[in-house]
């Protein structure tokens, strides 16, 4: 099958000229980092209420941020990587030899989950490390697939909201009006115990708090099962094929002024 | 498949139309070019010439019309039709993170049969920047690195969209050296342009176009024989041509000039006159028609109206 190797020359392509932006590099890996210090730091002194009792805020921390990266990675980037190749006409040149389509967007995305990955094990590591917080093993086989399905859902948010990014001035305004509220009602950036009920209902609508509560579930020590949130997960992937539907039909290769 | 077709034109065009809602950008328009031509589309800005060059690359869908490109609809874009075409665009596309080399061999590995990177590298005169990134290249130089990239694949027929626009007269000459190259591995090269001179010295032929239509179309020596004029510009002292020249008066004090299509018949005219009547004809010059002036004549630009 050609497929494979055609995927993993763009995401070789990808990955090369990432690493050639140093500076860009190196604050992506640092940024989820800074948050997840900032938070434990300013919330030091709170315990946070998970299924089956009451934990360290670390415990919500290091979950969230993971949530955090995964979304920074594959939404945030993707989309505002996207714009971008699209008003320096990439993407339209692109288009315009016999390479596939999808192998096209499917490099950027693939690329944008190695990414993400990164910053996963980048954040899990600082958790041991600085807040003992045990990444989880029993767990393990949920935490994947949630993470599997969140990178998933979230490149294709990012493609879905490329179609209505008209040009890359306008990206970090769309892209962060889009996500940043979000982070703050999803138990992201803060734990949502004390939050209304109809607030909850609210943000429910959306990917993120499914996102981070299937995570937080994997590193709940009180956990006593496979920590598998399947609700969750459906309701994820139900955004991943809305996202997708929509990408299809209202892509653009060209940028609009 | 395509052994049929290779035969045949590399471009046919018949009542192309494309508008945007009610603005029309391109109006019926007809084109032939064969094979192994270079064929320019000369126009002002806004003429439609960038939306025709986009339909037939198949970034653009057309409204109307029927449109053959290498014997496939690029309506509907295959890949046996990217294959064989290279496109440059108006304006640089390529990733500014990667070397030279890297972006041509990223680019030749989309074809099944590439042209090797020396060759591509050596015909657009970029083998010493080959281990540079893209985003420390020159202006010119990204320009030239963005043929090279419509080169990767070995076309047959390669789109130029405004190939030296912004470029200093050095490097435009650079460049056409390296368009005329082409010609000689057997390409077919349609490229469009609002300079004069870039047409007149590249293309075999011209299409002129102007609001969406084409308003002349040949060989530069065909176009400027039929229409343009011979500009006849002289001095005399103490003495007026007679009236049958149609002899204008141009600007100081006894300067004529006379724009004639018969350019034979008005120099023997205004010589016997004025061996005649024993007058001398000061600065005597007589100006073969250009392509320029043919165009203004048919772009209608203000400045020519405001003089007749």
């Amino acid at each position: 099958m050609r497929a494979v190797p055609l995927l993993l020359r763009q995401v070789r392509y990808e990955n090369r000229s990432f690493w050639r932006n140093p500076p860009a590099a190196f604050f992506t890996i640092v940024f989820p980092l800074m948050f997840l210090v900032i938070f434990n730091l300013v919330f030091s002194d709170r315990t946070v209420e998970v299924p089956g009792g009451e934990a360290g805020i670390s415990t919500f921390y290091v979950p969230g941020i993971i949530a955090l990266s995964v979304i920074g990675a594959c939404y945030t980037n993707v989309a505002m990587g996207l714009s971008f190749s699209r008003d320096q006409g990439l993407l339209k040149r692109v288009r315009a030899t016999p390479l596939p389509t999808w192998a096209l967007l499917g490099g950027k995305i693939a690329h944008a989950v190695v990414i993400g990955i990164l910053l996963v094990a980048v954040v899990s590591a600082a958790g041991t490390a600085l807040y003992d917080v045990a990444f989880p093993t029993r767990t393990l086989p949920a935490f994947a697939l949630t993470l599997v399905i969140g990178s998933a859902t979230f490149s294709a948010l990012g493609l879905a909201v490329t179609s209505a990014i008209p040009n890359a001035d306008a990206a970090p305004a769309i892209v962060n009006a889009s996500i940043l509220p979000l982070l703050f009602i999803s138990d992201v950036f803060i734990p949502l115990d004390d939050a209304p009920a109809w607030l909850t209902a609210f943000s429910d609508l959306f990917p993120v708090r499914h996102f981070s509560l299937a995570l937080q579930a994997s590193f709940n020590p009180f956990e006593q099962g496979t920590g598998f949130e399947a609700q969750r997960l459906a309701v994820m992937a139900a955004w991943m094929v809305v996202s997708i539907l929509i990408a299809i039909r209202f892509f653009r290769w060209e940028s609009r002024r | 498949m395509g052994a049929d077709e290779s035969a045949g034109p590399a471009i046919v065009v018949r009542g192309l139309r494309k508008s945007y809602g009610h603005v029309e950008a391109v109006s019926g328009i007809d084109l032939r070019v064969p094979r192994g031509e270079i064929f320019a589309i000369l126009g002002p800005n806004g003429a439609g010439k960038t939306t025709t060059l986009e339909i037939l690359e198949g970034h653009l869908e057309r409204s109307g019309g029927e449109v053959s490109v290498l014997g496939f609809d690029p309506g509907r874009p295959g890949r046996s039709l990217r294959e064989r075409i290279g496109v440059v665009l108006q304006s640089a596309s390529v990733d500014p993170y990667l070397t030279v080399q890297e972006t041509v061999d990223l680019f030749r590995a989309y074809y099944p049969d590439p042209l090797p990177r020396e060759t591509i590298l050596e015909l657009v005169g970029l083998s010493e920047q080959q281990r540079k990134l893209v985003r420390r290249l020159s202006g010119g130089q990204q320009r030239r690195l963005d043929v090279a990239v419509g080169l990767a694949g070995n076309p047959d027929l390669l789109f130029l969209d405004e190939p030296t626009t912004g470029f200093d007269p050095s490097a435009r000459r650079d460049a056409w050296e390296m368009i005329r190259g082409l010609r000689s591995l057997g390409k077919t090269v349609v490229l469009t342009t609002h300079y004069m001179e870039e047409a007149e010295y590249l293309a075999d032929r011209v299409a002129i176009l102007v609001s969406g239509r084409i308003v002349a179309e040949g060989s530069v020596e065909e176009l400027v024989g039929q229409g343009a004029r011979t500009t006849i510009r002289f001095r005399v002292e103490g003495a007026s041509p007679p009236k049958h020249l149609a002899a204008e008066p141009a600007g100081e004090e006894g300067a004529y000039m006379i724009t004639t299509l018969d350019a034979t018949g008005a120099v023997h005219g205004l010589t016997g006159w004025a061996l005649e009547a024993g007058v001398e004809l000061h600065g005597l010059t007589v100006a073969a028609p250009s392509l320029e002036d043919l165009f203004l004549d048919l772009a209608g630009s203000p400045e020519r109206d405001g003089v007749a």
